[in-house]
């Protein structure tokens, strides 16, 4: 593995892992059920060798941006280490986001130049504020405006030239999924990238021969570093699919033999009920005998994973992900322990860690020596936490963080950025607190508490948790008071908004309502059609959906417990 | 009848084996989220079932705002 303490920039690391690897596979995509692409190193290289040339043919250089606005592939990576080659700061937005939230981004950012592909280019009505535009995956004559065709960029010219940068020089801008308000631009060093990089190979190291399917968007911070970053600096293999459905993933992942994949908790609940599912057709005697197969199993990984054991013991449910999988990655928002102790009980660990954007990547991941569902993980090397202002009894209070991954600031923000950064320590607004053995455990954000009547604090995603594997497909808690503040009230409370309930729905949710504490009961439930709106890595948009709410919605709709 | 009103009858058929409903049941104008109480993820699976059916290839973003039958059938049919 390439060890990132010999580079003073990303490029540099990305740019040498290409001639280290060179017959090595860099890329697989698929497009549905057919292999699209497979690109070696080697020619990986040619690739941005050529990109990086026609970057410096439209002044693309040190400062300048590069936005990149596209689904998974491996055009993304290719345009980002030709951009980074070019000394350029990587501007990496969401492509689940609306054209007009997409625009405004790049209005604020500003590149020289914006890599997109054609839906989404057309779901940007063909304009953006940037000064080039390249556009892949465009039909044979389709009108693109000012635009330059992406496949149709010379071939045969001379590489790029590589423009140096320090580590402590800009390598990204990254817009942290706030809701609402102004764009936060995070600035992200080179140092943040490669300190983060460091912390994280020493404990997960990716090889030669591993194969990483990169879904979650490569503008999410994971899989940025899990799905890009990573994989080269081991000569492993990304494997991208084109047609994200349930069915074209599930193909992928036995066909490629992925061995590593990072996951949204939807996703691994999804996963899950395919697995109970499978189970039950199979038959009381079968479901008998996989469960004591899954207790040899659970004895025998105990202190750290067995990969190859437990794939002899648990074959069939291995098989059904491609029977190499070695683990998965899982964040971006609360992972429910009880499903991250499934997967590990059948011997697909699931790492569980916490950060944020303003922190590069993670600050604390599950190191699974051994394996806890209950937490967030210890501290990476190099990561200092404190809990501030921590409440005497529960222990819970502010996280706060110190480390090398912490970024510069929000750009041309500087009231915003001292509001989170104090003499080097980064206010999280996430509540938490550490237990004796150094491991974190987060109650929620410090935004979303809610402070009851009664002076007890609740924490919304808490209470989801209990709610966690009721029959709707969405669910959130709200404070009647924080939808519709102003509204006298007789009985102000907490209710669940449920999207797609089945009928039992009520029934259960009363149920599990029981078992909780008074003050964190909630006392009605308010039917919504629409999908809730989520950030790029899931999480709720709490408070674009309390608007929706606030619009369309009353007090009067909701249904009484 | 248009290319796209044709695919309508074959499009409806196999929405309805798919999610174990009667055809009489659905015409091309209805909400085919509703009509079929599906979500984003499962018309996904409808989409892939439609692609294998009429041998063609629908990128994601082309269904975008598409929710009734006869936008599907108009979507399949431009590239037929």
């Amino acid at each position: 593995m390439i060890h990132p303490d010999a580079y003073s920039s990303l490029g540099e690391l990305l740019y040498d892992a290409l001639l280290t690897y060179k017959s090595e596979t860099a890329f697989v995509e698929y497009n549905r059920k057919r292999e699209a692409r497979r690109l070696s190193y080697l020619e990986a290289k040619r690739e941005i060798d050529r990109l990086a040339r026609a970057m410096q043919e439209l002044g693309v250089c040190a400062g300048e941006r590069v936005a990149i606005v596209m689904s998974n592939q491996p055009n993304w990576l290719l345009s980002a280490t030709a951009a980074f080659v070019r000394g350029a700061v990587l501007v990496p937005i969401d492509y689940k986001l609306k054209g007009d939230e997409q625009r405004a981004l790049l209005a604020h950012a500003k590149p020289r130049l914006l890599v997109t592909e054609y839906g989404e280019w057309r779901k940007m009505e063909q304009q953006a504020e940037a000064t080039h535009v390249w556009v892949t995956d465009a039909p044979e004559g389709a009108d693109l405006g000012a635009a330059v065709r992406f496949e149709s960029l010379p071939r045969e010219v001379e590489p790029g030239e590589h423009i140096a940068r320090a580590r402590s020089d800009q390598a990204t801008l990254v817009y942290s999924s706030g809701t609402g308000g102004d764009p936060k631009g995070c600035v992200l060093t080179h140092e943040n990238y490669l300190a983060q990089f460091r912390m994280l190979s020493d404990i997960f190291p990716m090889e030669v021969g591993d194969r990483y399917f990169s879904i979650l968007p490569t503008n999410h911070a994971i899989d940025f570093m899990v799905g890009f970053v990573g994989p080269f600096a081991g000569g492993a293999t990304v494997v991208h699919q084109r047609a994200l459905r349930p069915e074209m993933v599930n193909h992928t992942l036995r066909k490629a033999g992925i061995t590593h994949m990072a996951v949204v908790p939807l996703l691994l609940e999804a996963f899950e009920r395919r697995i109970r599912e499978k189970q039950d057709e199979a038959g009381p005697m079968a479901k008998r005998l996989f469960d004591a197969l899954v207790n040899l199993n659970v004895r025998a990984t105990l202190d750290k994973p067995r990969h190859r054991l437990s794939r002899s013991l648990l074959k069939p449910v291995h098989d059904a992900f491609g029977g190499t999988l070695k683990m998965l990655f899982c964040g971006g928002a609360f992972v429910d322990p009880a499903r991250a102790r499934f997967f590990y009980d059948l011997g697909i660990p699931v790492v569980i860690g916490y950060g944020l954007t303003e922190a590069c990547t993670v600050l604390t991941v599950n190191d699974l020596a051994p394996f806890r569902a209950d937490s967030v993980g210890r501290p990476l090397e190099g990561v200092e936490l404190e809990i501030r202002t921590a409440d005497d009894e529960s222990g819970i209070g502010e996280v706060w963080a110190k480390s090398p991954t912490v970024f510069d600031g929000y750009l041309g923000d500087p009231a915003q950025t001292a509001e989170v950064l104090h003499d080097g320590w980064l206010k999280t607004g996430d509540l938490g607190w550490l237990d004796p053995s150094g491991h974190l455990h987060l109650v929620g954000r410090s935004k979303n508490m809610i402070v009851t009547p009664g002076g007890k604090n609740i924490y919304p995603e808490d209470i989801e948790g209990a709610f966690d594997g009721l029959p709707c497909e969405e669910l959130a808690i709200f404070a009647t008071g924080y939808v519709w503040p102003g509204v006298a009230l007789t009985d102000e409370g907490l209710f669940a908004v449920v999207q797609g309930a089945e009928r039992d729905l009520k029934a259960k949710l009363e149920q599990r309502n029981k078992r909780l504490p008074d003050f964190k009961r909630v006392t009605g439930i308010l039917s919504w059609d629409d999908e809730f709106p989520r950030t790029a890595s899931m999480k709720v948009k709490r408070a674009v959906l309390a608007g929706e709410l606030r619009e369309k919605a009353s007090l009067d709709s909701i249904v009484r417990l | 009848m248009t290319a796209a009103q044709n695919l309508v009858p074959r499009l409806l058929e196999l929405a309805a084996r798919r999610f174990d409903q009667d055809t009489s049941g659905l015409a091309p104008e209805d909400d085919l989220f509703e009509k079929l109480g599906i979500d984003s993820y499962q018309a996904m699976e409808l989409l892939t079932d439609l692609e294998e059916e009429f041998e063609v290839e629908i990128p994601d973003y082309e269904i975008q705002g598409v929710n009734t039958f006869g936008g599907l059938a108009e979507v399949i049919s431009r590239r037929l």
